[in-house]
């Protein structure tokens, strides 16, 4: 095995063991801070896909986690005041079952990426960044002014969804949702990394022009990388909403755009398990520093300076003593 | 709606634009010439608009507080390149977007611990108070003013860029970088001046907004935004697509807020249009990027 291999299961058990301590101990807020670090990591791992692995700088993931967001806020918000969720072509009922929101979730986030995706990837480098900070700025403004569904408000989830018979309100039950859901994720995306679609996909942010040589088309290897990546950035959404019981246009604003690439800097980019740890970092340097400083993010923005001056390949890298990725 | 109506939207719409350009002229300048994407550059606007004010309650001359304005956020353009981006300007767009993104956290959280949550107010000067009376329109001097001073600032860059040595040693930097260093100029020297400039246009900015608008932490990263899409559809590195794309989106923006909702109006009720309409007009300008995109991908002005 590799050091990072052994590093990325050391994280994994880690975060683990944590959550199960702190649920023995009686401590449910360090529990929902583990959940915390596991669901913003999912969403990180998801945004690897088409940032580390494809080389695309998408600054406006927030849009598609925003959108998983709402869609588990809509859906809920529907089934709990017995509102339909449409009357028109078809009454459909809003639903509190778990696993339909999250299908949900992911269906819209990649709807929404695929034409978001095909008029980005259109440009490439900083024009692409700006495109896609600008579609989710557009998302945001149209979640703001837009008031069937809270507005700038937002929407209180009030009781969380349900997963079966599970007792979803329990923070360790929830935990252990998010874990799984982490797992499943993170190996989905290791088998697209290793898959053939992966290896094109490495090998249009390499070296295009050989790919179009081979026959395989950039444009069409870096969209599906894009959708999938916006595809579990949604889910991720999903959950965060049902952590908190309550959306907002906080979750689409550029902040978050900013702050899932940061997950992905700090643990290493292109690193399957980089983005948990960047986003496990972040969540204890927020609630440390945040205990320490009302002004927590100034010693938090100097931090991550030195990360980018003097730090690359962020945490796995220092680790394995490597800068390349993937 | 009288025509009078519409010539105030369509000078309000101008005046945005102005204030976009100066943004946006700072943003396309130091992309064209480093290859740095800037994402603190709408803390720079904030720092000239906390300077403004903090210089206009102290003296109470709206002159000396856009001199300070100008003097605050090209020192802090300077200090900030001379100590962080310069080492960027090797690195790829994902350091930049990280480094300069920690900058603001820096920059915001920093102002709020200096000058608290609470909006500092800046006044309009008082000879700049009135307003001016153009056939049956009376309109604000101050957004008229705001209006004079992006043109003069848009010429000046103009004659800047196209008339003077730096001008010249600036244009070469975009075109050749290792051949002006060659030929014996301070290119370090060089980007720093450049980006100081840029950033005193975005501190004037922020100091011309701030007796329209409130001066608070935060207030740079709407503008920013904004200035992104500018820049997008006049074309990366070019000034006068930033002119262009500023004037378009500010006049864009206006009129879709004040026209989208009247002219839904003649077609459904007037609550869900004003509704829809709004809705409809604050994703206008991304609509028309867009939209640019898809037939020129480079901007209108944008190399090929």
């Amino acid at each position: 095995m590799s050091r990072e291999t052994i590093l990325n299961l050391v994280v994994l058990a880690a975060l683990f063991l944590v959550a199960l301590a702190a649920s023995l101990s009686g401590q449910p807020y360090l529990v929902t801070l583990a959940t915390k670090a596991t669901i913003l990591g999912l969403a990180g791992i998801g945004l690897n896909l088409a940032l580390g692995y494809g080389g695309l700088v998408s600054f406006g993931h927030a849009a598609f986690f925003g959108i998983g967001g709402y869609a588990a806020g809509i859906l809920a918000s529907a089934a709990q005041n017995y509102e339909p969720l449409m009357t028109w072509p078809v009454e459909l009922p809003g639903t509190t079952s778990m696993p339909i929101i999250w299908l949900t979730a992911v269906i819209a986030a990649g709807l929404v990426a695929l034409p978001i995706g095909a008029l980005s990837l259109r440009t490439g480098g900083v024009h692409f960044i700006m495109i896609t900070l600008a579609f989710a700025q557009m998302v945001y403004y149209f979640a703001i002014s837009w008031p069937a569904y809270g507005g700038e408000d937002g929407l209180s989830i009030y009781v969380r969804n349900t997963l079966g018979t599970l007792d979803t309100m329990s923070p360790w039950t929830f935990f252990l949702i998010s874990y799984a859901l982490l797992l499943l994720v993170l190996g989905l995306v290791l088998m697209a990394t290793r898959s053939r679609f992966g290896l094109a996909l490495a090998m249009a942010r390499q070296n295009p022009l050989r790919l179009t040589s081979m026959g395989v088309r950039p444009f069409n290897v870096r969209l599906t990388a894009f959708v999938l990546s916006a595809m579990a950035v949604g889910l991720a959404g999903a959950l965060y909403a049902d952590l908190n019981r309550f959306v907002s246009p906080t979750m689409l604003s550029w902040h978050l755009s900013g702050e899932l690439i940061v997950f992905v800097i700090l643990g290493g980019v292109g690193r399957p398990c980089g983005p948990l740890i960047g986003a496990a970092l972040y969540v204890l340097l927020e609630s440390e520093l945040g205990r320490l400083t009302e002004y927590w993010q100034l010693p938090l923005g100097i931090i991550l300076l030195l990360v980018v001056l003097f730090a690359r390949g962020g945490v796995i890298g220092l680790v394995t003593g490597r800068r390349s990725h993937a | 709606m009288t025509a009078t109506l519409l010539i105030e939207q369509v000078l309000n719409g101008l005046q945005f634009g102005t204030m976009l350009f100066l943004m946006a002229a700072g943003l396309t300048l130091v992309f064209g010439v480093m290859g740095l994407i800037n994402l603190a550059h709408g803390s720079l606007y904030m720092v000239g608009a906390f300077a403004a004010a903090t210089a206009a309650a102290a003296t109470g001359n709206f002159l000396l507080a856009l001199a300070a304005a100008l003097a605050a956020a090209a020192a802090a353009g300077a200090l900030v390149e001379i100590v962080v981006l310069r080492r960027l300007y090797s690195r790829d767009h994902l350091d930049q977007v990280l480094a300069t993104f920690a900058l603001i956290l820096v920059f915001s959280e920093g102002t709020r611990w200096l000058f608290g949550s609470f909006p500092l107010y800046l006044d309009v000067p008082k000879a700049l108070s009135g307003t001016v009376h153009l056939g049956t329109l009376s309109y604000p001097l101050y957004r008229l003013a705001i209006i004079i001073v992006g043109i003069a600032v848009a010429l000046g860059l103009y004659l800047l860029i196209n008339r003077t040595r730096l001008g010249v040693q600036i244009r070469a930097g975009e075109a050749d970088r290792e051949m002006i260093a060659a030929l014996g100029i301070d290119i370090a020297r060089l980007y720093t001046i450049v980006f100081a400039l840029g950033a005193a246009l975005a501190g004037l900015a922020g100091a011309l907004i701030g007796p329209i608008q409130s001066v608070q932490v935060g207030m740079g990263e709407p503008v920013l935004i904004m200035a992104f899409v500018v820049v997008v559809i006049g074309g990366i590195g070019s000034i006068k697509g930033a002119l262009v794309g500023a004037i378009l989106v500010g006049i864009t923006d206006t009129l879709g807020r004040f026209l989208l909702p009247i002219a839904l109006a003649s077609v459904m009720d007037q609550a869900s249009a004003t509704t829809i309409g709004s809705a409809l007009a604050s994703m206008l300008i991304y609509i028309l990027m867009a939209v640019i995109l898809v037939w020129r991908p480079t901007g209108l002005m944008g190399a090929a």
